[in-house]
């Protein structure tokens, strides 16, 4: 149980982006007249974080120095937004293409269902598919005479099996591919949500197949938006975050930090050196109970808490408040109120909350951008992380009908006869 | 299990029996025939499948084999034979063209089919891992099932002209035969499997193999005799391996011409480097030519 089958060290891989043949020759040359003056790759800086809509450089680092290890018969799950790198993780393992640098080390036969029905022919017939489709995969002619029956049987197809398959209904055609894939018997199976076809009935009994390969020992790698799915099969798992591995362990701490990012980090920009970063922000009033809605002349907290990841001398906490139109309309730092967040070791974690009196904006939407630095640079930006808005109420400000839009701020105001 | 994956360089090193390494680069001669003849099933079903989807839904099927070379005889015996009066060392014309047609053909299919390796076959090779050299040696053998019915219907037309009592007398060369045919096998799949290597990145060569090669068969004695070639063109004919193969083949079939052992050896030993290099190429390339076909 404890025997290593899959090892990746330090792997990552670099693809090109826009379209191959345009300048492909001045590179190419460029690395090589790099290369015979002893020097580095110019097109091979690890370190630029991948994300889908950067666009700066023409290379674009897929998977970044990933290092896991699997043992025999688990199940690991490899969970990640799209363009994360899952499929290329893959790809790199059932040998599709090579890595860029590191090592990828296996024991035991791989067979991939990158995509099921790969090789299919459609004027051949369901049976000579059955045959081709077991050999692209890895099996003998033997081996797949041994399983022919099971494998019809288990597609549902049998009275079609001589029929070329381009008459098939695409319903027919992908469980005919799933069930040769599924009978393959390698030590070691890389999956790709080859789930999402099929109609219900099928689906299940495609878990199902996938569930008793894992019990008989077999070594899964499963890539799926499917979370349930995931958690129905994987043991282990995988985050995948921007190319780099961001978390490894129980599947279910893996789908739910997922699922937790997916919901925040969406649509968060997060910039800084992560010397220190934060782990909590929110809003809440004195009472300390969550809200995101406040009324104009209330009083309310931001409760950030944040750790440090190096040593770090001294940090500097601010918020940015800006309205729905983005422009900047408050400012608040611990330096207002002369509050000092002196040195922090590595690990260590502190809280800081803000009291906000009075607030005064006009009614309307606001985002809290969260600030952690000191002057040598920032360690921790999230911008527009927490969103709250503002109501008129009749605390603060009586006038029976609505704020004016076009004005920023309320002005607390005494009226009087002289 | 182990949570310090990532101290794992710090490790002692311990003896380990991982079956397979998967690193950036290999070392250019590390190539894996055995793991090839470990799908040798793969090749044999994709031979299936070339033959087989080729002719569904055709009335005619196989026989459309034998009606190309048939028609390009045709042509050739009006055009070259008739029009421009090319002489064909005494050998009925008919017999002469379809000779060297059939042999030229097997070559030339061989190198257009596998040339387009990568190109074709993209959408295969990016989702599976085969030896990439299953695809180009099951075209040169599926390519070879249609050279044999070809070369069969030739052996029927021979046998009727030498019971019609014209001369024409297959010589002690026959035995030649698979020495030739393992030839051109050899300097199609070769050729094929350079330039399928050489355009996974810059396409230019795909449009000069196919005007290429029917150049390449007015260079090398298919619609003439190595008889009448003039001598300043003579060097540039015999540096073409495929020379001393069409000009033997036609002389083991049809008893004229000249069987020059030099040159054969001569094609031999080209076909063998050009294989080797081939092979190298292709390896190289197949690792990573997913990210840039």
């Amino acid at each position: 149980m404890s025997d290593e089958v899959i090892r990746f060290e330090n792997v990552s891989k670099q693809y090109r982006l826009g379209v191959v043949g345009t300048g492909t020759l001045s590179h190419d040359l460029n690395r090589f007249f790099a290369k015979i003056r002893g020097k580095e790759d110019p097109t091979k800086k690890v370190g630029v974080v991948n994300t889908l809509n950067s666009r700066e450089g023409d290379y674009v680092w897929a998977l970044q120095n990933i290092s896991f290890s699997l043992n025999d018969g688990e199940v690991l799950g490899v969970v990640g937004k799209n363009g994360a790198g899952k499929s290329t993780l893959l790809k790199l393992l059932s040998r599709v293409t090579a890595p860029t640098s590191g090592e990828i080390k296996v024991k035991g036969r791989i067979a991939s269902l990158l995509e099921v029905g790969t090789g299919f022919h459609p004027e051949l017939t369901g049976k000579e598919n059955i045959y081709l489709n077991g050999a692209i995969l890895g099996m003998t002619k033997k081996e797949i005479s041994s399983k022919f029956d099971e494998i019809v049987e288990f597609s549902g197809v049998s009275k079609y099996v001589d029929t070329p398959v381009k008459r098939y209904s695409s319903g027919m055609y992908v469980r005919l591919a799933f069930a040769v894939a599924a009978h393959l018997e390698p030590e070691i199976l890389i999956v790709d949500e080859v789930l999402a076809v099929g109609d219900a009935e099928f689906q299940k009994k495609a878990i199902g197949k996938m569930q008793s390969v894992s019990k008989s020992g077999r070594t899964v790698l499963f890539v799926s938006h499917n979370l349930t799915a995931v958690e129905q099969l994987c043991t282990r798992g995988i985050l995948l975050q921007n190319g780099m591995l961001k978390m490894e362990g129980p599947i279910h701490d893996i789908t739910s930090a997922y699922k937790k990012a997916s919901v925040n980090e969406n649509e968060l920009r997060r910039s800084g050196t992560r010397h220190a970063e934060f782990t909590e922000y929110q809003m809440v009033d004195t009472n300390r109970k969550v809200i995101d809605e406040v009324f104009l002349g209330d009083t309310f907290m931001i409760e950030t808490r944040f750790k440090a990841r190096e040593n770090i001398d001294y940090a500097d906490l601010s918020l940015d408040i800006r309205n729905d139109s983005n422009e900047f309309i408050g400012h608040i730092t611990n330096a207002d109120d002369l509050f000092e967040i002196k040195s922090m070791d590595k690990g260590e974690e502190k809280k800081v909350s803000i009291k906000i009196k009075d607030i005064s904006f006009a009614p309307g939407t606001y985002y809290i951008s969260v600030w952690l630095g000191n002057k040598y640079g920032t360690f921790d930006y999230i911008e527009n992380c927490i969103r709250f808005s503002i109501k008129q109420g009749d605390a603060f400000i009586q006038r029976p009908y609505p704020f004016d839009k076009r004005a920023k701020t309320v002005l607390k105001s005494e009226w009087m006869f002289d | 299990m182990s949570n310090s994956l990532h101290n794992r360089p710090n490790e002692p090193l311990r003896q380990e029996n991982w079956s397979m390494v998967l690193r950036p680069k290999r070392s250019l001669f590390e190539v894996n025939l055995r793991e090839l003849w470990q799908y040798r099933d793969l090749i044999s079903l994709f031979v299936r499948r070339d033959f087989v989807s080729k002719y569904k839904q055709t009335i005619l099927g196989p026989i459309w084999f034998i009606i190309q070379p048939l028609l390009t005889t045709l042509m050739f015996t009006v055009v070259f034979g008739n029009i421009a009066g090319i002489p064909t060392d005494g050998i009925p014309k008919i017999l002469f063209y379809m000779a060297g047609i059939v042999g030229w053909n097997y070559f030339s299919t061989c190198l257009n089919d596998t040339s387009q390796t990568f190109i074709k076959n993209a959408s295969i090779f990016g989702k599976v891992y085969f030896p990439r050299l299953a695809m180009p040696i099951s075209i040169v053998i599926s390519n070879l099932v249609s050279f044999v019915i070809q070369f069969l219907f030739l052996l029927v037309f021979l046998a009727y002209f030498m019971i019609k009592g014209i001369h024409v007398s297959p010589g002690i060369e026959v035995l030649l035969l698979p020495l030739l045919v393992l030839i051109i096998a050899g300097l199609g799949l070769g050729f094929g499997i350079i330039i399928s290597s050489l355009t996974t990145k810059y396409r230019d060569l795909v449009h000069l193999v196919t005007f290429g090669v029917t150049l390449w068969m007015y260079a090398t004695p298919v619609i003439y005799p190595l008889s009448q070639i003039p001598e300043k063109y003579k060097l540039l004919v015999l540096a073409n391996p495929m020379t001393p193969v069409i000009e033997t083949f036609k002389t083991a079939l049809l008893g004229t011409g000249s069987v020059n052992y030099l040159q054969l050896l001569y094609s031999v030993g080209f076909t063998v480097v050009l294989l080797a290099v081939g092979i190298l190429i292709f390896n190289k390339v197949e690792k990573t030519f997913m990210d840039t076909v």
